[in-house]
């Protein structure tokens, strides 16, 4: 038995240790947001945070987040509250919206270290998150908007 | 679609007070559905406003990320003339009634602009003459604003939903006698709205086709033959039995397509050999696969290798043709004269993957001879019939249930996947999520065709281009190209030029091939824009003025064309052209040494774009994109403004990837499997791109695709002027360049 924080709460896991992170999340916790693309760690479209840290849920295993806290994109608000979500709402920013999930994850990892990212900053934080529908400047700039409206918040 | 003699309106009562109007197929309409099956129709109701005044419409067109639910659906509403806010957007079924469902083509906008509004000011008449019957005056004394009829005569006002019981007992208006907004007054159309489900998509809900959970499902991976035709011989199915969380392990013997190079949309694209094995989780199924162990018969296609298939291109080129296509004046003849300059080029293009960041998907369960799928297809309607043939049940007990998909690009209008989640599913009599893996995805496509092009020009003494000639060189057999994989006889400069020889041969592939964004345009921009460009600085011109010199100079009409052929209308072309250069600068600025602007244009899919890039190239051939400026010409209406800036953003960082990726066959197999050999943009190297539509007094057409072909061209015409060496060959990286 395998006891994993997830948003914060403590989720008993007892299927294969082998498994990964990413589908102990989807398909036994039913938390869908964590998507599969690449399973290689190429694509991070299964972002979440471990521990704070932006981590690819697709190479991770269920025995290694034994007592770990992790954050999924359904734990960053319950109604899209969240600066980086508002931000990506008011930039339109999804097309399929597919890797959204993870780009915000990313962001938000990098907002929490770096609360106010210039280009080159937001571009390095984000390059491991591909978008197949071309949408990075949008990101870019929700990126800088959610920064904004960090400020606000705090 | 077309409705006309098809179908016709109906209104009908729902309950709670409210109306709906939609439009109903004449009963003697002959149904897609297993041959000779003359199938009960039932009605499409396309909006319907409930007496508390929401107005719910119907959108029948699969979301991929293009904005079809929002797309069809404001052509309703604006002519419903309701505020957008109190519209509720719900997906239709999928059936025959609703007039072809099919999201290809860039053909949503322009098939429905005309019913999709007619539909939505037939509700709207049908309210007014209620109101007018209320109040006892003319109907033409009566008013709409945002759901609201007004007499403005004697101030009285009435709510749609107050209005829609009566409604719905009104004479239905005749299709094509509707009066129609004027452009000017559109509030909806023209104005960005948000996503239907972005609030979903933000929040993590379960809306993708991945994440269709059902009662009891299982969870299948599905091995399928490496080599095209392959088939099973044997394999360790009792191993993989055994191994935990297996419930099923079985030989799927596949079905054939229904002809050597079929029209796979249509005729049924039918599906691989492999192992199918079925879990209670994907994991447990991904992990049973590990250890699968299958004797394979990989029959004829098994030494098939890219690097041969270049080499007999070459040999094909040096023969005659196998087929003129198409041919103007004595080209022959004017390569021949004296006082020409001849200009001669050999271009390569490579298969390339769609690689939709969702994996293929399906789930199906059938149950007491029913089929029930939830699939992110992008033509669900022939995936219904194709999943009714296959299973031998007729096309009424297949319910399909369309699912969001994570992109599309032309890969959803196969539904291999859909075949075989219904063939496992039927086998095990369970409901059962089939999931691809990346590898799967990548080496089991339907790959956007290669293909060579061999060219040669002539050029006179006073820089004109007197004679064109393209032997294209690609794979099929007989007259016909593999799927997907021809050539368009009326591509500029065809028509524009007096001596033209259009040629093809062909040779045989053992790959299935297929529509990605763009289909033949963005392959066929690349090479055409490109030579177009050499044979502009050979003759010592601008090759932009090059262009609108050449776009002057129609000869169209002067021979017989394919009537296939799609050809463009150069005033519609010249103006994005010229808009293009004008605010991309061109020929007015200084650029930095290292750093150029190339031009393209491209007609597609109805849309006309102009294209400049300016691109710097560094000593290690690092090209970076700067900017980007295009021009587009879609017609007198952009309908969902900040949507359609998305999709020309996003066509133009999925050209750019294009010009990276390849797919090759080595021993008949695919040699990449992820994204790290068939890689594409990362944010760092998405340029800024600046999008302007030249509004034009034509009918709106998509955008999904004409944005795309001409980027292709403008790099590398760009990284020619900034480095003097031409891209010949795709992917950029066989020649040295790769993005910074």
């Amino acid at each position: 038995m395998i006891t994993l924080t997830i948003n914060g709460k403590p989720r008993p896991f007892s299927g294969d240790p082998e498994m990964p992170l990413l589908w102990v999340l989807r398909d036994e916790f039913n938390l869908k947001g964590a998507k599969f693309g690449c399973g290689m760690g190429l694509c991070g479209a299964c972002t979440v945070h471990v521990n704070g840290e932006p981590a690819r849920s697709c190479l991770m295993t269920a025995a290694e987040m034994s007592g770990k806290s992790i954050t999924t994109i359904e734990g960053l608000s319950v109604d899209g509250s969240h600066p980086v979500q508002l931000a990506w709402e008011a930039i339109d920013v999804p097309q399929c919206g597919y890797c959204q999930a993870g780009q915000m994850m990313t962001a938000c990892a990098l907002l929490a270290k770096t609360p106010n990212p210039n280009d080159v900053e937001i571009d390095s934080a984000m390059s491991g998150n591909l978008c197949r529908c071309g949408t990075y400047r949008r990101i870019r700039a929700a990126v800088h908007q959610a920064a904004e409206l960090g400020k606000v918040r705090k | 679609m077309k409705i006309n003699r098809r179908f016709f309106l109906r209104a009908s009562v729902i309950a709670g007070g409210g109306f709906m109007v939609g439009l109903h197929p004449i009963a003697k309409l002959k149904a897609q559905g297993p041959p000779g099956a003359n199938q009960p129709l039932s009605p499409a109701d396309f909006v319907s406003i409930s007496s508390d005044g929401i107005a719910t419409i119907v959108a029948k067109n699969q979301e991929l990320g293009q904005g079809a639910l929002n797309l069809l659906p404001m052509m309703i509403a604006e002519e419903l003339d309701v505020d957008w806010k109190t519209v509720r957007v719900v997906r239709s079924g999928v059936g025959p009634q609703y007039g072809g469902q099919i999201t290809g083509g860039s053909t949503a906008t322009p098939s429905n602009w005309e019913p999709m509004r007619r539909i939505g000011a037939a509700a709207r008449q049908m309210i007014v003459a209620a109101a007018a019957q209320t109040w006892g005056v003319a109907a033409e004394e009566c008013s709409t604003a945002s759901g609201v009829v007004y007499h403005r005569a004697s101030s009285r006002s009435l709510r749609y939903g107050e209005l829609a019981a009566k409604a719905a007992t009104m004479p239905v208006p005749a299709f094509t006698s509707l009066k129609l907004k004027d452009p000017k007054d559109y509030k909806i159309i023209g104005t960005t709205t948000a996503g239907i489900e972005t609030k979903e998509i933000l929040t993590g809900k379960p809306i993708f086709g991945i994440d269709v959970t059902v009662p009891g499902m299982l969870y299948a991976s599905f091995e399928k033959t490496p080599v095209l035709g392959g088939k099973v011989v044997s394999a360790n199915l009792d191993a993989i039995k055994s191994m935990k969380g297996v419930k099923h392990a079985f030989v799927v013997e596949g079905v054939p397509m229904a002809n050597p190079y079929p029209n796979y949309l249509f005729e049924g694209p039918g599906f691989e050999a492999g192992v199918a094995i079925v879990a209670d989780s994907w994991w447990a199924a991904q992990s049973a696969r590990k250890k699968l162990e299958v004797k394979w018969d990989f029959g004829k296609w098994a030494t098939q290798e890219s690097e041969a298939n270049a080499r007999r291109a070459d040999e094909l080129a040096a023969q005659p043709a196998g087929r003129t296509l198409r041919k103007e004046g004595d080209p022959e003849a004017a390569f021949q004269r004296e006082d020409v300059k001849v200009v001669q080029a050999r271009y390569e293009f490579p298969f390339i993957a769609h690689a939709t960041l969702e994996p293929q998907n399906c789930t199906a369960h059938f149950k007491d001879g029913k089929m029930e799928i939830w699939s992110t297809s992008q033509f669900p309607a022939p995936g219904r019939t194709t999943v009714a043939r296959l299973l031998g049940i007729p096309e009424t007990d297949v319910t399909l249930h369309m699912v969001r998909a994570g992109g599309g690009f032309g890969r959803r209008a196969y539904n291999d996947s859909m075949c075989e989640a219904a063939w496992i599913s039927k086998t095990v009599g369970a409901p059962v999520k089939l999931l691809w893996s990346r590898e799967d995805d990548i080496r089991h496509d339907y790959y956007r065709c290669g293909g060579f092009q061999y060219f040669k020009a002539a050029i006179d003494r006073g820089g004109k281009l007197l004679a064109w000639k393209n032997h294209f060189v690609a794979y099929g057999e007989g007259d016909a190209f593999v799927h997907d994989g021809g050539f368009n006889a009326g591509e500029f400069p065809a028509g524009y030029v007096e001596n033209l020889l259009v040629q093809a041969s062909k040779m045989p592939l053992g790959l299935k091939t297929g529509a990605l964004r763009a289909p033949g345009s963005n392959s066929i921009a690349w090479v055409m824009q490109s030579f177009i460009d050499e044979v502009a600085h050979a003759a010592g011109a601008d090759p932009a003025q090059f262009r609108l010199a050449l776009l002057k100079k129609s000869t169209a009409g002067t021979a017989p064309v394919d009537p296939r052929a799609r050809a463009l209308n150069p005033a519609r072309m010249s103006g994005v052209l010229q808009l293009a250069m004008e605010k991309s600068g061109w020929g007015q600025r200084t650029l930095r040494p290292g750093a150029a602007l190339g031009i393209a244009f491209h007609f597609s899919h109805g849309g006309y774009f102009a294209e400049v890039a300016e691109v710097a190239v560094d000593a290690k051939k690092q090209v970076t994109v700067n900017k980007v400026w295009v021009v587009g010409d879609i017609g007198s209406h952009v309908i969902n403004p900040s949507s359609a800036e998305n999709q020309v953003q996003g066509a133009v960082v999925d050209g750019l990837s294009e010009m990276i990726q390849e797919i090759t066959l080595k021993n008949g197999h695919v040699v990449q499997s992820n994204y790290h050999d068939h890689s594409m943009l990362r944010m760092p190297q998405a340029p800024a791109i600046e999008v302007s539509f030249l509004k034009t007094n034509n009918p709106p057409t998509g955008l999904g695709e004409p944005a795309l072909p001409p980027i292709l061209p403008a790099v590398a015409n760009a990284i020619f002027s900034a480095t003097g060496e031409r891209i010949r060959t795709l992917p950029m990286t066989k020649q040295g360049f790769r993005f910074a």
